[in-house]
């Protein structure tokens, strides 16, 4: 990511002739027909890329549509969109799962989520640190390690960490889910932060450090704001993953009381009656529009730091 | 295009004068002063990976060999959990060849399609932001409980793609029920979070010059020769980091399995993906060494994959400069 890619051109991305050939200029009459051709594809493509679309977002649309449909309509008909919107869906949502209101559960989440952002940002951004910047032996023995446990599944560690906050009485609370982001567990984050830390120009660290600062100076007021994007996109992923994440919330949690949204969604796994479709999907809508949000608020960091996590930095 | 690369080019042209001066005659000195600090920053990592990686991994290990129900000590048992795995227990095996079959299929799936996908926006002059951002969109929401339950309730028996299917005279009677079939949806579902890879593959193709495809085009190759000349060499690298990044988060795969099969893993253990039957075993049945065994298998047969993948990626991932 430390250079810019040269804008694409198109023609010759997809290698015609025509396009690579823009140096010689064939006579007038090939010239016309030539970009009456390229306009036709543009047009195709678009087409393409549109078809597709449909197909994807027809899942979310239905979810949507479904969500405001009455009882009857969802068994009845075929059709996409509701004959009659059903709001009282939503309203019957609100009112939650086992007593316990949509508006503690979503509390609940929020809690959940926001500890993790925090933590997984402090704390990687201080290993990143390390790793990027500072030398200390076994440096290179550490960082392979690191991101050796990018690969690790996470079952490997579940069942002891289980046993150990079980000792700890920490089950049933909210600890298991929040404490291990605050020790940097998630390799990924380190590992993209590390990637954008190198990025930045070392000078910089050379002239603060002539002016006298020590590595937490230069960590916090130099090196640390410049890598604001990179943070920004570990707040985001870390959020809206552990959002999203069912399989702790289910080991770590039993009183519905401190369910999540998404460990309350469970309690609809077993239904299959077509009655409790409406609310079920209403409250699905519901568990989503933080990420929706998020989403619209900041995918232009979120495309960015999942493509430039991809590329060597 | 405006939303690529963020500041660090800005003043990375500069010369450094100040390292050279520093350089020579303070080298020790510089060298103790730095670690005490790098280790201060690195106390948390360190700390979870003593107490919540490696000692788990340890003591994950030492259950494997025991009998342990959480409340009474674990008692030793040898190798009785892992015969009992391989030799004894089809619904191990079951879950085996589920996640293998839904790995196969999955990863290939979603890999073509996100650089089919790719490729398609790279060619694009405009939309192509809009396009990526939407291609992405299911990649986030995807991995949630609720998309898992849309999945379920449209290709459960008389869901929408069910009664598609009948319409051309097909009749399946709903996915969900159907052993074959069940499996598949959990596929499909994967598959359709092809934006993530998408999106690595594109800014891989954004960073392919101009240059060597004229070069191509020079020489007479067509467009079907460039992408097998150019195109795949080139981003040969970022293909096979999707490729390990896919294939280890496959095994893995619990959520939608979860919500499809009601937390079951049925219809008739068709769904009973790895993790699955794992927290079965764990967590439900309490039978935590046979689960702990269970883990080392994956971790192990994860780490076998990867090495498999690491060691055939020499014959074909190209790397243009090494190490940046």
């Amino acid at each position: 990511m430390t250079t810019a890619a040269a804008p694409h051109d198109t023609g010759t991305g997809t290698g015609t002739g025509p396009g690579t050939g823009a140096g010689h200029d064939g006579p007038a009459r090939t010239g016309g027909r030539a970009r009456a051709r390229t306009r036709a594809r543009r047009l195709a493509r678009h087409a393409g890329a549109l078809a597709v679309l449909l197909v994807l977002l027809y899942p979310l649309v239905w979810l949507l549509a479904t969500s405001l449909k009455p009882a009857e309509e969802v068994v009845t008909s075929l059709r996409l969109l509701p004959g009659r919107l059903e709001w009282s869906n939503y309203s019957t949502a609100m009112e939650g799962v086992s007593g316990v209101p949509v508006s503690r559960l979503l509390t609940n989440s929020l809690l959940i989520s926001l500890g993790s952002v925090l933590g997984n940002v402090l704390s990687c951004a201080l290993a990143a640190y390390a790793f990027a910047r500072l030398r200390f032996r076994m440096r290179g023995v550490m960082f392979a390690f690191m991101v050796a446990t990018m690969m690790l599944p996470h079952h490997a560690v579940l069942i002891p960490q289980y046993i150990i906050f079980n000792q700890l009485g920490m089950v049933d609370t909210y600890w298991p889910l929040i404490l291990p982001k605050f020790l940097a567990t998630e390799a990924f984050f380190v590992f993209l932060i590390v990637q954008f830390m190198r990025g930045l120009p070392r000078e910089l660290d050379e002239a603060a450090r002539i002016d006298g600062c020590g590595p937490f100076r230069i960590f916090w007021s130099v090196v640390l704001p410049l890598t604001r994007p990179a943070l920004i996109t570990t707040a985001i992923f870390t959020f809206i993953w552990t959002w999203n994440d069912f399989f702790t919330q289910l080991i770590y949690l039993f009183d519905p009381e401190k369910f999540t949204i998404t460990l309350a969604l469970r309690n609809f796994v077993d239904q299959s009656s077509t009655s409790a479709f409406g609310p079920m999907f209403a409250m699905s809508v519901v568990s989503l529009l933080p990420i929706v949000l998020f989403f619209f608020a900041f995918q232009r960091y979120l495309v960015q730091g999942m493509a430039t996590s991809g590329l060597k930095g | 295009m405006t939303a690529q690369a963020p500041p660090p080019a800005a003043a990375a042209e500069r010369p450094a004068p100040a390292r050279d001066r520093a350089a020579p005659g303070r080298r020790r000195p510089v060298r103790r002063e730095r670690q005490g600090p790098a280790y201060i920053f690195l106390s948390p990592w360190i700390l979870g990976v003593v107490l919540l990686t490696l000692a788990p991994m340890a003591v994950s290990l030492y259950l494997s060999f025991t009998d342990y129900n959480l409340f009474d000590p674990p008692k030793w048992v040898g190798l009785r959990n892992y015969a009992e795995m391989f030799t004894e227990d089809p619904r191990y095996w079951r879950s085996v060849g589920t996640t293998l079959l839904y790995v196969v299929v999955a990863v290939p799936l979603k890999l073509a399609l996100a650089l089919g996908v790719a490729l398609l926006l790279n060619s694009m002059r405009t939309g192509k932001g809009f396009y990526r951002s939407a291609f992405y969109a299911p990649s986030l929401l995807g991995a949630s409980m609720s998309i898992a339950l849309v999945w379920r309730a449209l290709f459960n028996d008389g869901g929408t793609v069910d009664e598609l299917l009948s319409g051309v005279g097909i009749n399946t009677g709903g996915w969900v029920a159907d052993p074959d079939l069940a499996v598949f949806v959990v596929v499909l579902l994967t598959v359709w979070q092809f934006g993530a890879p998408m999106v690595i593959f594109l800014a891989g193709l954004q960073q392919i010059p101009t240059d060597v495809y004229e070069a191509a085009a020079l020489d007479g190759a067509g467009r079907w020769r460039q992408f097998v000349s150019v195109t795949l060499p080139m981003l040969s690298p970022v293909l096979f980091f999707n490729l390990v990044l896919e294939t280890i988060q496959s095994f893995q795969v619990f959520t939608p399995a979860f919500a499809i099969s009601a937390g079951k893993g049925g219809p008739a253990d068709s769904t009973n993906f790895y993790t699955l039957y794992l927290y079965e075993r764990g967590f439900s049945a309490s039978h935590m060494g046979y689960a702990s065994a269970m883990a080392w298998v994956l971790l192990l047969a994860i780490g076998a994959v990867t090495v498999v993948l690491f060691r055939t990626s020499r014959s074909w991932v190209f790397y243009a400069n090494e190490e940046g």
